[in-house]
């Protein structure tokens, strides 16, 4: 039993390291989880920093402090994204038949691709706290508010990655997961990522409010803006685990398919 | 104990399309079984089935003594496989496949590097091997993929049309290492869309057509079964040169009908007679302009059982000898 469990976790580190080296060998993929994000906080930094002064702001130092824990989860959510494109390439190529035919367990398979998306998403996670940094945002809880951020980054990069990586195992689609692109941009926007949840007008408000993303990014903005409050972060590990146990689920079910269906 | 047999084996897609339908197969350890048919046939259905990627949804097949459907991981371990298009990631360097190859088979990672090494060395990539694979050949890809099929040592090779799209040099390549790899005693499962491949390789040719197996046996001796090789012959222009050749011919085997003044006849003791009819034509007075002596081929043998030619057979029958005079 430690056996097969040393062995598959050997197989999900070396796919997660293959991963990994694959989206850095395709910088056309790997550059716009940045790029994008680093240019979106820029423009909404520059050109709506005053909203901080709306009645019912949440209290913060500056605009760039808010929008940090926007900026990190949409490059998150992009990176779950691409990583589950990359996913379905190699669906499509044939390269995960060849992991398949292998003795692992086929959620090895899975495992490994979202254990790479968790590492892209820790690096995102530092980028975007030295970003940060640089430009004046606080971390009121210092050093260990920093480490909690590239946990949480890292967990929600693999739960949202798995929502597409059982995409890509029931569509063989790299085209299909990525029309779901847009998508991302709608449960952002739909959510306190980029504006407080209290100040939009319903049904977007009420959406917000009981949207998951809504949960983890106050979870990651808290420490940036305010402090510690044990709530806050409950909520957003419970729904980094949810949004998880709904992708693993979605990918188990795919798997099972997969093998009944042949494709 | 055979190395892969299979009791009515049969998978039914969505809208009951039968893409294999009651297949029984018995490969024996040790032995090169082409599975020859044309493309939509099943041949690659009754592969991912036996390489445990796909439900059978009927009957039931042993791979290497153990159950496709209720001991897949078991089957895994002892078959090494090699899928159509040769599947390589294009940004991983053919030694990083390996590698990872290795890791999924659960060899410790310094054997994992030997084993690599040796196997790059055999399939003659060692220099191309820390190059990315999206920068190979055809041939190269095919060539890496067969080496990672053979990083643990596989007992069952399935070699899912090993040669499409190869040119012939790099063919040739992968036969040869087809054979060396049976010598060592490892079972191969081919599939092939190629006469000549199922001919020069397989101890056994399945044929399957429609996802039925509809022949099996030797090459020899299922070209025997659809007729004895036969003669064509083109004479020297002569006042009734054919009346004088059909007497000397039956002397030899059943004349067939000439077509387009060539004179044809069926051999009944084989390619031994080909001398003695050319001697005996000239002892008539008949000069041979030219003589093409024609085998049976695999082709032959498809027609015969289903009605249809193999697609592609036409042009690779290549079993014409022509003999000029």
């Amino acid at each position: 039993m430690i056996d097969r469990l040393a062995t598959n976790a050997r197989v999900v580190a070396a796919l997660g390291r293959r991963s990994v080296i694959q989206t850095l060998r395709r910088p056309q993929l790997a550059a716009p989880l940045i790029l994008f994000p680093t240019a979106l906080l820029a423009i909404q930094t520059a050109g709506a920093g005053r909203a901080i002064n709306l009645p019912q702001f949440p209290p913060v130092n500056n605009f760039l402090s808010f929008m940090l824990a926007g900026a990190i989860v949409q490059s998150v959510m992009m990176t779950g994204n691409s990583g589950a494109i990359a996913f379905a390439i190699d669906i499509e190529m044939g390269f995960t038949d060849r992991l398949f035919a292998a003795p692992i367990s086929r959620y090895a398979v899975v495992l490994g691709r979202l254990a790479a998306t968790a590492v892209l998403g820790a690096i995102i996670a530092v980028y975007f706290i030295l970003l940060g940094l640089i430009f004046g945002a606080s971390f009121n809880e210092g050093l260990a508010a920093a480490v909690w951020i590239i946990v949480l980054v890292a967990a929600s990069a693999l739960a949202f990655g798995s929502i597409g990586a059982a995409i890509a195992l029931r569509t063989n689609s790299a085209s299909v997961v990525q029309g779901i692109f847009p998508l991302v941009f709608v449960i952002l926007f739909l959510s306190d990522a980029f504006f407080p949840a209290n100040l939009m007008l319903d049904p977007a408000g009420w959406i917000a409010q009981y949207n998951p993303l809504s949960f983890i990014v106050n979870g990651i903005r808290e420490p940036i803006i305010a402090g510690w409050s044990l709530t806050t972060q409950l909520k957003a590990v419970a729904a980094v685990i949810g949004v998880g146990a709904f992708g693993l689920t979605l990918c188990r079910f795919a798997l099972i398919g997969r093998v009944r269906r042949g494709v | 104990m055979a190395a892969i047999e299979t009791q009515q084996l049969a998978r039914e897609f969505e809208g009951s399309i039968k893409a294999v339908d009651g297949v029984d197969l018995e490969v024996a350890e040790g032995e090169i079984y082409g599975f020859l048919g044309p493309n939509g046939a099943g041949k690659t259905t009754t592969v991912r089935m036996l390489t445990t990627l796909l439900l059978p949804t009927g009957g039931r097949a042993i791979v290497a003594g153990f159950d496709v459907a209720e001991d897949p991981g078991a089957v895994r371990r002892k078959i090494g496989v090699a899928l159509q298009e040769a599947a390589l990631d294009p940004l991983m360097t053919g030694r990083e496949l390996l590698q990872l190859q290795a890791t999924l088979h659960g060899i410790a990672k310094k054997d994992g590097q030997e084993r690599g090494k040796w196997l790059l060395d055999r399939v003659g990539l060692t220099l191309a091997a820390d190059r990315r694979v999206g920068t190979y050949s055809g041939g190269m890809r095919r060539r890496l993929d067969l080496a990672s099929a053979l990083i643990h040592r596989p007992q069952v090779l399935f070699l899912d049309e090993p040669t499409t799209g190869l040119d012939p040099v790099s063919r040739k390549a992968i036969w040869e290492e087809v054979r060396k790899l049976n010598a060592d005693g490892t079972t191969v499962f081919l599939t092939t869309q190629y006469l000549e491949e199922a001919d020069q390789l397989a101890d056994r040719v399945g044929i399957i057509s429609g996802g039925k197996l509809v022949a099996e046996g030797t090459p020899t001796a299922l070209k025997a079964d659809v007729g004895k090789p036969h003669l064509e012959l083109c004479l020297v222009e002569q006042a009734g040169r054919e009346a004088r050749a059909e007497e000397v011919l039956a002397r030899f085997g059943t004349p067939l009908p000439a077509r387009d003044g060539t004179l044809m006849v069926e051999l009944e003791h084989g390619t031994s007679e080909v001398g003695p009819i050319v001697v005996a034509l000239n002892q008539a007075g008949l000069d041979v302009e030219s003589l093409d002596l024609v085998q049976p081929t695999l082709d032959d043998v498809f027609v015969h059982k289903t009605g249809q030619h193999l697609e592609g057979a036409s042009e690779e029958t290549g079993e014409t000898e022509a003999i000029a005079e």
